[in-house]
């Protein structure tokens, strides 16, 4: 209108400003609008109906394998080694032993290194490129088949060995439990406020002794727990076990020998035609998952407790 | 605490403990005798401090980093070295091969990896967009009292092992499939040709559909860190120009958190690839390209889980091990992209969303 720009248009005049906007909607502005008003409330709806389908039927998957776990539970399949076909009874008490064996010994390994790898990771390695990559490959390494681990480990254990051992079971489930717990520790590390390290420091100590004896045991609760998680997610996995552990059906104590492991036990048992070990097999799950809901339910807690209450 | 004005003091700002701090922080001149270290230095070196032991330490918890490495070019060398048999006498044609014949020594992959992609596919198709919707509930419109539980169900059941949804399948899945779901998805979706044939309730159909379930709490619970990594600064801001709830989730939260969730589903397709235990109890273990859905089937890891054991013969057991090789490889590409994705979106926000 004015070619002058520092122009300033009058002010609008009363009407216009104050008019209710409903009588100046034009007829699309407001069929807009009720679409728009639809979407939102179809889009809540169908998350929220989403949310139901999956955790309803998830629940549901939950509840029964507790419920058949708890039913086909009894004091023999804590103390009686599997019975032969066609007899019933039997339990599954040298597979527990064996997945004890075969995980203590995954632990003891696999347990300090993942340890080491997060203080690295988290104390040492803030920023460089070094640590950036070990994270990234350790990530990585975490969606790696569990069946790709059993036959690297049976290819360089088992092959020189000749025969299946509870060791080539150990070594395939440790190098799973690394990568998860290194991510862990430095995801706790990284909680420990930078005041509670300088102190440390500042008192004179050396950094090795800062560390162990204040970083990481202000952090221990949440390291354990994650270290709990990774233990609770390896003694589930069989794949790795096929052909390491290989699974027995008798006692066995010795790391040269196949020995049972639970899970192991479970698919064996599971896909047998019989109703016997069915039940086993179903026993056997809920062993599983009781010992993953708790190491679950303790890292939801120390997460949510944000670990370090004296700390801070 | 630092007594300025005694004029006792040695240091200029000597605080209680004057020797002490001032002998450790180097000024030792003033304090420590001329003749050698301080009885502070003396004593610190004694209880293990230095430069020895702190190098020793740090190369310790380095050679345990880099073991991550170790295992990576570990797994890739071993496989390669033991599966030299069939990558020489098939080349890459093994890949593009769909005979599986041990008996006469004729090895190719092709079935699995289209029984691989077939299930992993469908079942993202199935998982993610309820993962999807379970997400956005839970970052955006769950009331505060139920976004815990829910979350906790979430990561228990991605928690829980793949032999035990297994066992469900079996015997859950399988017959449900058999005598009712079968039946209704031939009824109405039988024109599409994709379920015909003979249904025995275990299939690729019934593969997918446990594959789904379980990568659901993965791909969900990850989408929901990614979209609580976007700041609420973004969606005060789309809020405040008057959008509605959904097209806040849309402009705000899901265009920012794009990259982010394509690498949440990535992630879970990392998953389903190598899925094993739970698909090789319900597929069918059948290595033959099928037409319908309900045909048995055949996945890369589950030939591997299935065969393996009882390979007989040096060039059988190297081509299953060349299976583990390709499995590997695609897999650590996978999530490789994967990871890069999600990084990119998360880096910077706090490691778990509350």
């Amino acid at each position: 209108m004015s070619t002058n720009p520092f122009h300033v248009p009058p002010p609008p005049s009363e009407e216009t400003v104050k008019s209710p906007p409903s009588n100046r909607k034009s007829a699309w502005t407001r069929v807009n609008e009720v679409r728009r008003y639809l979407v939102n409330h179809m889009v809540t709806f169908l998350a929220v109906l989403s949310t139901v389908l999956v955790i309803v039927p998830l629940v549901a998957i939950l509840i029964y394998l507790i419920y058949m776990g708890a039913s086909s539970l009894n004091l023999a399949f804590f103390t009686k080694i599997p019975a032969p076909v066609g007899e019933t009874g039997g339990g599954m008490a040298n597979a527990m032993v064996g997945s004890g064996i075969v995980l203590a010994l995954a632990s003891s390994m696999g347990i300090p290194v993942g340890i080491a790898a997060g203080v690295y990771l988290a104390e040492f390695g803030r920023g460089k490129l070094l640590a950036g990559a070990v994270r990234f490959t350790a990530d990585v390494l975490n969606g790696v088949p569990s069946i790709v681990m059993g036959i690297a480990i049976y290819s360089l254990v088992v092959l020189q060995q000749h025969h299946f051992s509870a060791f080539a079971g150990g070594v395939a489930l440790a190098i799973m439990m690394v990568p998860t717990i290194a991510r862990t520790t430095e995801e706790m590390l990284a909680t420990v406020p930078h005041s509670i390290r300088e102190a440390a420091l500042g008192l004179g100590v050396p950094k090795w002794r800062a560390v162990i004896s204040v970083t990481l045991k202000t952090a221990s609760p949440g390291i354990i727990t994650g270290c709990m998680l990774a233990f609770a997610r390896v003694a589930g996995e069989t794949a790795p076990l096929l052909f390491t552990a290989f699974g027995n059906q008798f006692w066995s104590f010795k790391l040269t020998e196949p020995i049972a492991a639970l899970p192991l036990q479970i698919y064996v048992y599971a896909v047998s035609p019989y109703d016997e070990w069915h039940r086993l097999a179903w026993a056997g799950s809920l062993v599983l998952i009781v010992m993953i809901m708790v190491a679950v339910t303790l890292v939801r807690i120390y997460a949510s407790r944000g670990v370090l209450k004296g700390a801070s | 605490m630092a007594i300025e004005q005694d004029p006792n003091s040695s240091g200029s700002a000597a605080p209680l403990m004057t020797p002490a701090v001032t002998s450790f922080v180097g000024a030792s001149e003033a304090v420590a005798p001329v003749g050698g270290p301080s009885p502070i230095r003396k004593f610190l070196n004694s209880r293990g401090s230095g430069d020895v032991a702190d190098k020793v330490f740090i190369g310790v918890m380095l050679v345990c980093a880099l073991s991550i490495f170790g295992i990576v070019l570990f797994i890739l060398t071993i496989l390669i070295l033991r599966s030299r048999l069939t990558l020489h006498q098939f080349g890459f044609s093994f890949f593009l091969h769909s005979a599986w014949d041990p008996v006469s020594g004729d090895f190719g992959a092709l079935p699995f990896i289209v029984g691989t992609l077939e299930t992993s596919l469908l079942a993202l198709a199935m998982a993610v967009p309820l993962s999807m919707g379970v997400a956005i509930f839970l970052s955006e419109l769950c009331p505060e009292k139920l976004r815990a539980p829910i979350s906790f169900v979430t990561e228990l059941l991605a928690a829980i092992p793949s032999v035990v949804y297994g066992l469900w399948a079996v015997f859950v899945l399988v017959p449900l499939m058999r005598d009712h779901l079968g039946d209704i998805l031939y009824k109405y979706l039988g024109w599409t040709h994709l379920f015909e044939g003979y249904n025995f309730g275990v299939g690729l159909l019934t593969a997918s559909i446990i594959l789904a379930i379980m990568i659901l709490p993965i791909i969900s619970s990850i989408t929901r860190d990614i979209m609580l990594a976007v700041p609420t600064s973004q969606r005060e801001a789309v809020l405040a120009l008057g959008a509605t709830r959904w097209e806040m989730i849309r402009t705000g939260v899901l265009r920012n958190a794009r990259i982010g969730i394509v690498g949440a589903i990535i992630l879970g397709l990392g998953r389903a690839l190598g899925e094993t235990m739970a698909v090789t109890m319900v597929i069918g273990n059948h290595p033959e390209i099928a037409k319908s859905l309900f045909a048995p089937g055949y996945t890369l890891a589950s030939v591997i889980a299935n065969e393996f054991s009882e390979a007989t013969g040096d060039l059988y057991l190297s081509a299953l091990i060349e299976i583990g090789l390709a499995l590997f490889i695609v897999t650590v590409i996978v999530n490789a992209i994967a990871r890069a994705l999600v990084w990119a979106v998360t880096r910077g926000a706090p490691a778990r969303g509350h």
